[in-house]
């Protein structure tokens, strides 16, 4: 099987991007380190087809082997669509974090830290985000 | 027969529609429901019956022949799921029903809720029957994706936290399955099932390993096995009472599910089975030793959750027969009695406005009956003979003991250890909420306190006592009776466990059933 370079280089910059923005605070940097991985996933269906060839459409004058394996395109198509719904799922979770937190990021599990305090109390802060960890507008909004 | 196998996936799917069509009316709306699941559960025995009888059903899809098309395939194994799966469900379907019947329907919009329920099922069952991985990725993504919605049903801020850690450690293992799934794709020339088995061996042995391991990790994420269990007891304890006991129930089995899969037809070769059997003891010992630190209910039933988890890994980690057998037997037990216990646990949140065991207590003398319900399903997780439990744990422990090495007793040592820790953590419950004076919960010192860490917000705040609709005590009287009659019916049941794992003996038979004209490890061009 030969492969292009050019993609294999691009899908790795795309899966190392991925996991850099999956691993933020920001839930809407969450939300593109998803998206980039997932492109990078179709990308790497997309290499397993191997040397490109000519449209899969039948002609009996053609070699079986000139064409282009389209199976995986059929795959990456299903991924698309199933990744399409899951972002907009994401979109609508991230803008209800925001609305009732003010906050894009994600905040800790009060029971976790409670474990690590030792079982103290911790009130709940409400502090504004840092502007450099979130993709967001800092002014709390009234709730309606 | 072989009819019925679409209508599987059909029936569920069809009655989301119908459900949404009948939109905002409640009522029309759960008899849809209640009925495409009755109907499911009549195909499921149905198909039960005649694939331990007589012979297991493969459908090509559109009639093209199996490595073209898309094969639906029930064997034993499927087929067995299917029918605890639609039992459990309906279930869970006819307590969420008394729920929201009971509390207006405020905390759940019910437009939604049962739509977004049968999409699920669709998801469960086409996980089962699925013949090629890819179909087995689209059912696992139907159903995260109901449960995506289910866990952050109304939209509160714990829901929405939870939720989001779920569904980032979802989304992850997808990725992780599709990008497995490609791999294989570019090493064997092909997705169906039947087909990798054949051709696994022309790989040199370590892309075998990789491709297997990579599948194991994506399986391993929703099986919740240590240590990818960590989001587990973070999200489920705060979605609704049915919502939890569902996902409980099914959604980590069908990991497990998924895994049986993976190393009896597609890996059946023995490199990985030391590393899973270990995998299975952190598992069953982490779990247990969470359990026993948690004050509240639901968070103690989901670490347990994740500890009985190891024992059907120890199953299937042991690769032999009888390992399989008792392994399917184990999820069969566990899929229905933990599934009781969260909606026991949904019963103790309605009668005592809480489900932390320091806050409450007395419950046996103000609900007895909820008492009952609770005590029987927590006394089969303990593995108290002669429950399912007890037979599940001894069949596994047969199986290990054949084995014979080190790691094997060390296996069930651990798990006779964790089933007493499970018992530790289930009678403590009974002990503090049941047992215990109402009286006496204010300035208690009790030495079952003493190992607690009371989390301080979350889901532990005392909202006052309900009355609990008899719709949801019926429904989980009737999970009682499951549980019961798979401990008095062990035998028959365990018989179709056995013989399901007579076939997942090596590949062989897999291929045979979906490619029936060639012979065994042929290649069908």
């Amino acid at each position: 099987m030969t492969v292009s370079l050019v993609l294999i280089v691009i899908m790795s910059a795309m899966y190392a991007c991925a996991v850099y923005m999956l691993l933020e605070r920001s839930l809407t940097r969450v939300l593109l380190g998803f998206l980039l991985a997932g492109n990078a996933t179709n990308l790497l269906i997309l290499i397993m087809v191997g040397e490109a060839g000519i449209a899969p459409i039948f002609d009996e004058s053609i070699e079986p082997a000139e064409y282009t394996d389209p199976l995986p395109q059929a795959l990456i198509l299903t991924a698309i669509v199933i990744t399409f719904a899951v972002s907009a799922f994401l979109l609508a979770l991230i803008y209800r974090s925001w609305r009732l937190a003010n906050a894009d990021d994600f905040s800790d599990d009060a029971d976790d830290l409670a474990l690590r305090e030792g079982a103290v109390v911790i009130e709940a802060e409400e502090t504004l985000p840092e502007a450099s960890t979130t993709d967001f507008p800092l002014e709390r909004e009234e709730p309606r | 027969m072989i009819a019925l196998v679409p209508l599987v996936v059909l029936v569920p799917l069809l009655g989301a529609a119908l459900t949404l069509v009948v939109g905002r009316r409640p009522r029309p709306q759960r008899i849809i429901a209640i009925g495409a699941l009755v109907i499911e559960l009549v195909i499921g025995v149905v198909l039960l019956i005649h694939v331990d009888q007589v012979a297991p059903l493969v459908m090509e899809v559109g009639g093209w022949q199996a490595p073209f098309g898309i094969v639906l395939v029930v064997d034993r194994l499927a087929a067995l799921m299917i029918v605890v799966s639609a039992i459990v469900l309906l279930a869970v379907l006819v307590f969420s029903v008394g729920q929201g019947l009971a509390d207006g329907d405020e905390e759940t919009p019910v437009s939604i809720y049962n739509p977004t329920y049968l999409i699920l099922t669709t998801g469960v069952m086409v996980a089962f029957i699925a013949g090629d991985l890819f179909n087995l990725y689209v059912g696992f993504e139907i159903l995260l994706v109901s449960s995506y919605v289910l866990i952050t049903l109304g939209g509160t801020e714990s829901r929405i936290r939870a939720g989001v850690t779920y569904v980032v450690v979802s989304l992850l293992s997808s990725l992780l399955f599709l990008a497995s799934i490609a791999m294989i794709y570019g090493a064997l020339g092909t997705v169906t099932i039947a087909q990798i088995a054949q051709r696994i061996d022309e790989l040199p042995v370590d892309v075998q390993i990789l491709l297997h391991v990579m599948l194991l990790v994506a399986f391993g994420i929703k099986a919740a096995v240590f240590p990818l269990s960590f989001w587990l007891p973070d999200s489920y304890p705060t979605a609704p009472a049915p919502v939890t006991a569902a996902f409980a129930g099914l959604l980590t089995k069908i990991g497990v599910y998924a895994i049986i899969r993976v190393e009896t037809v597609i890996f059946p070769g023995p490199e990985l089975n030391p590393a899973l059997m270990v995998l299975a003891l952190l598992t069953m010992v982490v779990g247990a030793l969470g359990a026993v630190a948690q004050a509240d209910i639901k968070r103690i039933l989901s670490f347990t959750l994740v500890s009985h988890i190891g024992y059907m890994i120890l199953g299937v980690a042991l690769g032999t027969v009888e390992g399989t057998a008792a392994a399917i037997f184990y999820i069969v037990h566990h899929i229905v009695v933990q599934t009781t216990l969260f909606l026991a646990a949904g019963l103790i949140e309605r009668e005592a406005g809480s489900t932390s065991i320091t806050r409450i207590g007395g419950l046996l003398a103000s609900a007895p009956v909820v008492a009952a319900l609770f005590f029987i399903p927590a006394l089969n997780l303990g593995g108290i003979p002669p429950f399912s439990g007890f037979l599940g744990k001894l069949g596994l422990f047969q199986a290990a003991a054949q084995q014979g090495d080190a790691l094997a007793y060390a296996l069930i040592g651990a798990g006779a250890l964790v089933s007493l820790l499970t018992l530790y953590a289930l009678v403590r419950v009974w002990n503090l909420a049941f047992w215990r004076a109402a009286d006496a919960v204010e300035g208690d010192e009790s030495r079952l306190l003493r190992s607690v860490e009371e989390a301080p917000l979350s889901t532990s705040t005392v909202s006052g006592a309900r009355t609990t609709p008899r719709l949801m005590t019926l429904s989980t009287a009737g999970m009682v009776a499951v549980g019961v009659a798979l401990t008095v019916f062990a035998g028959p049941v365990y018989g179709v466990a056995s013989r399901a794992g007579e076939n997942l003996d090596g590949p062989g038979a897999y291929i045979q059933m979906v490619f029936p004209l060639s012979s065994e490890g042929g290649e069908l061009e």
